[in-house]
């Protein structure tokens, strides 16, 4: 074989003519950048696509909280029943207090959208005070059933249930911290665009923690009322 | 004041633990000292300890995970010797001992060696394969790291104060409940896995962003090294696995701390679900690891035989296929729960089906091997040692994936002799591939090659010497994790065993040796090129040591092997490519958030540990505080001058310059040319 | 540790003497003799075990087809292609070939699903929960077998008797094992008999097995269970039919302990290395209590101060 055939790309096609064995000219000549082959992504595009992971994690792990509810779901071992102490109206009230929230939280990110610092600032206050009452009422509802003789240690029925919703009120929490620290960036940094990656990304997650409530609705309230 | 903390925590009646323990703390203060007085701090601080440069993570969580190596093979000669000396008698580790030792040497094996020398790698090559600057969030990428070492830390710590876990590796309940474990060992292990499972949960994202978000201009999915391919798939994998680990792990957590009842002997709880949740996570657990150390073997066998890798696009399909039947598998760890013919069936077929991919990638190595022109350095060594120690080892995962086969040796030493086949013939030989391999690119010279084959032919022989009997004993009724026993027939092969891992320490010996001497003569091995094994991808493009920015400009990919295309056009036309533009260039700052949050993570979590309540809100709180700091800080990124990326960039040309004078066009042709006829 | 053993061959023969059944004793010394012997998987002594080992073998075999063709191809490909052999064709523009590919993929898809047909047939067959087809007239004999820390105690409940660390079945004929525990998991294997299966708390999992001959098969606990995990391994005993109704009767006139709750819960205490015994009378109901979880769990090791001083009483 002479010099110059070498040269020619080395995966001649008469070998492999649907190519299917390797990709060269295989017709990537696209260089869209949000696929990375245009070249490394934009930090927004980045920082949203790893935020988007990060909470892809976080529901498998609430699908674990998910899955042991419902492998516990008769095991009460003589204890009350979920039905017998749950209270529809009061959480009927908490899925009011975060489903606006979750509007609030958009209309925030809307004013920032266009820069507008005082109805950002009102939207996202309106957002915390929502989820703080959706806590408080949550507390309560807790308090309510312990005070009923229902605990975590009652039976694993009663585990699973204060672990998958404790879980989201836990996430609740860190999101309320996670706000506060927000409402004071804004404040003070103005929209840098940092600021508002990390505004995103605040959203993204309070939306999710609605998904999540809607999930656990349906599975521990519902379901688990009409058992 | 400190909770379940006292002097009794401290074993003083065991001398072993205390003296191990006692030593590495010696060391440990020795080397900090003598950081401290030859003033070699500010430089660990500024260019390790708060580096978020990819390159010196992947040195760090290397470093770490050889260091735990060590660690876990000296529990792994207390096992061996303990069952050579236990027959009939007591051997020299009480039970509450032994247990520990093998908890310990199981835990530290999986999390703290083979996942950051795994990850470690993955750091190291990935973005300069992909033909980029750094990860896509570099400050969690030292966080993850941090996060690691903290695992690791309390995991040692459990040497000297209290005690390690003593149930096993995985702590099924209701052994591990607070019934039956009420000291702090399960403790130890529970809140050193959570914390290290918070790392890798952030590699995970971090690494699947970096891989499908940011890649060199024209590298398509199918232009990525197969390492950059299995990186992926291994990192969806933890994305998707280690949050059933927390889960799992958290669900114990509460049983043990708050008397909740999720897996308990009472109150309805449900031990049979932790062992499920448990096996989600560690099947995959399994791929995680062994498929970056397929994406090593694939790279180091195709540089070494002078050939593309063969049927590139079957290695993809075949990585991502494993990938996803690894999901559905997780049963086959407990086919002697009686789960019925059905399942126990569906589930041993598609783990045998795993096997099909697998098969796909041995045959597509041996077939990269045929028509090359194969340099037996270390590298390509271990590579061929893994491919026929896999092959085995893949023979009896099939067997042992067939349930009545299983009902016969499930949980014995066949077992343990078939996982430790493709750990260490997987896992850990693709380490030391890769550790190799890449040894050169990280720190300019290349490692010893006698030494290095004195430990891979070592390891080799250790390992079958070891391993074989423990494969017989096994299928002579032989289970796992037994401290004493008195069945004469076994003895023998427990004894040969014994003698493999003699022969292991002798490859010990040999690794550290070709630390040593490689160090020492690393003028002798210098790496001037920055291609010392005539490399196809871009990660041989650039120095050796690369500089912080990796590349003075990102490369343009118009091939599945850029590198080997750059160089083929350079001998073509007789020049480099013309010089760019250089411009400044933007890199993230080094910073110290890693390092604090680990740090609050290590008060956190041994106070948690303790029942140490005060100090918990402590960590947390400075957690916080450390966070909100963070947050505030405004430049993240500093600038390297257009001058000073000149100027590196102009000392690589000059190599590249003289290398191109060295190869005579005609003849590196022919070098690499087809040959049609036997010469 | 050590002496246990002995102990236990001791005492098992002084128990024999006392009750003097002669016949039992001719099965017995050499039985004992041998404690503490075990033959491996590969020397099955029953149905089950033969059909586990055949189905090991058999796999084993297929896979040795494709298995050592590669590890052949893999040494010899390796050597013969060294870059210092001239003799060898460099042809690095061997990098696809359809041919090869679908070739590949098919040989171990085709062993798999060979392999997979083997597996589906043998989980149904060997499903540990479906009863041996036997010739013998004589029904399955019925035995609860529940894990403690750390013995075996083996409840009769046709008879009425019960032993720990011992289990005294009839040759020929099919034993039908109901399984659970009284505190942590453990694994039921009887390397010569066959399948293994896992006894667990508040569940219960159910074994066929039959020893075809008499003799006496070393059984063990096949998960680890914690500190005294290793002193709880048990001997089988197969005997003739008569030998077992001789077994049975001078076990229930034995002036052996009762297994009621109370002795139950003497029993549920940690112990080590516990010595053969038999109960003289035991309570048929206590095993469904158990799995029901009516009676209390394992009381677990002494709770006293942390670190390593908790040890479980009676051991080491």
């Amino acid at each position: 074989m002479s010099a110059t055939e070498v040269l020619r790309a080395p995966h001649p096609h008469e070998f492999d003519p649907y190519k299917l064995g390797h990709g060269n000219g295989g017709g990537h000549h696209d260089y869209a950048t949000g696929h990375g082959e245009g070249g490394p992504a934009s930090k927004r595009v980045i920082v949203g696509y790893g935020f988007w992971l990060f909470l892809l994690s976080d529901i498998v792990l609430f699908s674990c909280f998910f899955a042991a509810h419902a492998v516990l779901q008769t095991a009460t071992a003589g204890g009350p029943t979920g039905p017998q102490l749950f209270d529809p109206f009061s959480v009927a009230l908490e899925t009011a207090c975060l489903l606006t929230s979750s509007f609030t939280c958009g209309l925030s990110a809307v004013a920032a959208g266009v820069r507008n610092m005082l109805w950002t600032q009102v939207f996202l206050f309106i957002t915390g005070i929502l989820g703080l009452a959706f806590l408080l009422l949550e507390a309560h509802d807790f308090a309510a059933m312990m005070a009923r003789g229902a605990s975590p240690q009652i039976s694993a029925f009663w585990s699973s249930f204060f672990a998958v919703v404790g879980c989201h009120g836990g996430h609740v929490t860190v999101g309320l911290l996670w706000l506060g620290t927000m409402m004071a960036q804004v404040f003070f940094k103005g929209f840098r665009p940092n600021i508002m990656r990390r505004l995103v990304c605040f959203n993204l997650f309070w939306h999710m923690l609605d998904i999540i409530w809607v999930a656990l609705f349906t599975i521990v309230y519902l379901i688990g009322e009409g058992r | 004041m400190l909770g379940k903390l006292t002097l009794n925590a401290i074993p003083f009646d065991q001398p072993i633990p205390l003296i191990a323990g006692g030593l590495v703390f010696l060391v440990l203060i020795a080397v900090i000292a003598w950081v401290v007085i030859r003033g070699h701090l500010p430089y660990l601080w500024h260019e390790w300890i708060t580096s978020v440069d990819h390159k010196r993570i992947g040195v760090m969580y290397t470093l770490l995970g050889l260091v735990m190596l060590l660690r876990g093979f000296i529990d792994a000669i207390m096992i061996r010797s303990q069952q050579a000396l236990a027959f009939h008698a007591p051997g020299y580790l009480p039970p509450e001992h032994y247990d520990q030792v093998f908890s310990a040497h199981g835990t530290i094996m999986i999390f703290f060696a083979a996942m950051p020398l795994m990850i470690g790698l993955m750091n190291f090559a990935v973005p300069l394969q992909l033909g980029v600057r750094d990860v896509a969030f570099p400050t969690f990428n030292s966080t993850s790291f941090w996060l690691t070492a903290t695992g690791a830390l309390l995991v040692n710590l459990s040497l000297v104060i209290g005690e390690f876990s003593r149930a096993m590796w995985l702590p099924y309940p209701p052994l591990s409940e607070y019934r039956y474990s009420p000291d702090v060992g399960v403790d130890y292990y529970l809140w050193a896995l959570q914390i290290a499972g918070v790392g890798t949960l952030l590699t995970g994202i971090n690494f699947v962003t970096t891989i499908l978000k940011i890649r060199a201009p024209g590298m398509s999915y199918l232009r990525m090294p197969v390492f950059c391919w299995t990186a992926l798939a291994a990192n969806l994998l933890i994305i998707a696995a280690f949050p059933v680990l927390t889960a799992t792990l958290a669900m114990l957590l509460l049983d043990r701390y708050l008397g909740f009842h999720f897996f308990t002997n009472s109150g309805g709880g449900n031990m049979m679900m932790f062992v499920n949740l448990i096996w989600a996570w560690g099947h995959p657990e399994v791929y995680i690891l062994v498929l970056p150390a397929f994406g090593i073997f694939s790279e180091v066998i195709a540089t070494f035989s002078g050939k593309p890798l063969f049927g590139y696009r079957s290695m993809v399909a075949a990585t991502m296929g494993i990938c996803l039947i690894s999901f559905l598998v997780w049963l086959h760890h407990f086919f002697t729960m009686g789960a019925g013919g059905d399942v126990n069936a569906v589930f041993g077929i598609a783990t045998a089906i795993i096997a099909v991919p697998t098969g796909v990638k041995i045959f597509n190595w041996m077939f990269t091997m045929y028509g090359g022109r194969i340099r037996f350095t270390t590298p390509m060594l271990w590579a061929l040692g893994f491919t026929v120690t896999f092959v085995i080892g893949g023979m009896t995962g099939v067997l042992v994936s067939v349930p009545p086969a299983d009902f016969m040796v499930h949980n014995s030493l066949f077992l343990v002799a078939h996982f430790h086949n493709v750990i260490i013939g997987g896992v850990l030989f693709g380490a030391f591939a890769g550790v190799t391999y890449w040894f050169p690119k990280a720190f300019g010279f290349r490692l010893h090659e006698g030494w290095g084959k004195a430990a891979f032919w070592l390891s080799l022989a250790g390992f079958y010497i070891t391993f074989v009997p423990l494969y017989a004993v096994g299928l002579l009724g032989m289970t796992r994790r037994l401290q004493t026993y008195d069945v004469a027939e076994w003895r023998p092969w427990v004894l040969a065993a014994g003698v493999g891992i003699l022969v292991l320490c002798g490859a010990l010996a040999c690794q550290i040796m070709q630390f040593i001497v490689s160090i020492r003569q690393r003028e002798l091995l210098r790496d001037l090129t920055g291609d010392p094994w005539n490399g196809r991808s871009l990660e041989w493009s650039t120095a050796s040591p690369p500089p912080a920015f990796n590349f003075a400009v990102l490369p343009n990919v118009e091939g599945e092997e850029p590198y080997w295309e750059i160089k083929r056009r350079a001998i073509e036309t007789q020049q480099l490519t013309a010089e760019p533009d250089y411009k400044p260039i933007e890199m993230p700052r080094n910073s110290p958030t890693g390092f604090i949050t680990a740090f609050f993570c290590t008060i956190t979590g041994f106070a948690l540990i303790w029942h140490i309540w005060w100090m918990v809100g402590l960590g947390l709180f400075g957690a916080y505080v450390v966070f909100v700091w963070f947050a505030w800080r405004d430049r993240e990124e500093h600038v390297i001058p257009a001058e000073d990326v000149a100027e590196a960039d102009r000392a690589r040309r000059r190599v590249r310059a003289q290398w191109l004078a060295q190869n005579e066009r005609e003849e590196w042709l022919a070098a690499h040319a087809e040959v049609s006829e036997p010469a | 540790m050590e002496s246990s053993a002995a102990d236990a061959r001791d005492n098992i023969r002084s128990r024999c003497r006392l009750r003097t059944v002669s016949r039992v004793l001719v099965v017995l010394v050499p039985a004992a003799a041998l404690g503490g012997c075990a033959g491996g998987v590969l020397q099955p002594k029953g149905p089950i075990g033969a059909a586990n080992a055949k189905i090991l073998l058999d796999a084993v075999g297929i896979m040795s087809v494709i298995v050592v063709p590669t590890i052949v191809g893999l040494v010899a490909i390796g050597w013969w292609f060294r870059a210092s052999n001239t003799r060898a064709r460099y042809q690095p523009r061997f990098v696809y070939s359809g041919r090869l590919e679908i070739i590949v993929w098919s040989i171990p898809l085709l062993v798999i699903m060979f392999l997979g047909g083997l597996t589906w047939i043998g989980s149904h067959e060997l499903d540990p929960f479906v009863p041996i087809a036997s010739n013998a007239k004589d029904p399955p004999l019925e035995v609860q077998v529940i894990s403690l820390d750390w013995k075996w105690l083996f409840i009769y409940p046709q008879q009425r008797v019960a032993s720990v660390n011992e289990l005294v079945i009839p040759a020929g004929t099919p034993v039908h094992f109901f399984l659970t525990s009284a505190s942590v998991m453990n694994q039921f294997f009887v390397p010569q008999l066959g399948s293994m299966i896992a006894t667990m708390n508040g569940m219960q999992t159910q074994l066929h097995l039959q020893a075809d001959r008499p003799g006496s098969y070393y059984g063990l606990s096949a998960q680890f269970s914690g500190d005294g995990f290793s002193g709880m391994h048990f001997t089988v005993r197969a005997v003739s039919q008569d030998d077992f109704e001789h077994w049975v009767a001078a076990t229930q006139q034995s002036g052996g302990p009762v297994l009621d709750r109370n002795g139950y819960f003497d029993l549920l205490r940690e112990s080590c290395d516990v010595k053969p015994f038999t109960y003289h009378s035991a309570d048929p109901a206590l095993f469904a209590a158990i799995v029901k979880r009516n009676l209390p769990p394992g009381p677990g090791p002494y709770v006293g101060r942390a670190g390593p001083g908790v040890r479980p009483i009676g051991c080491g």
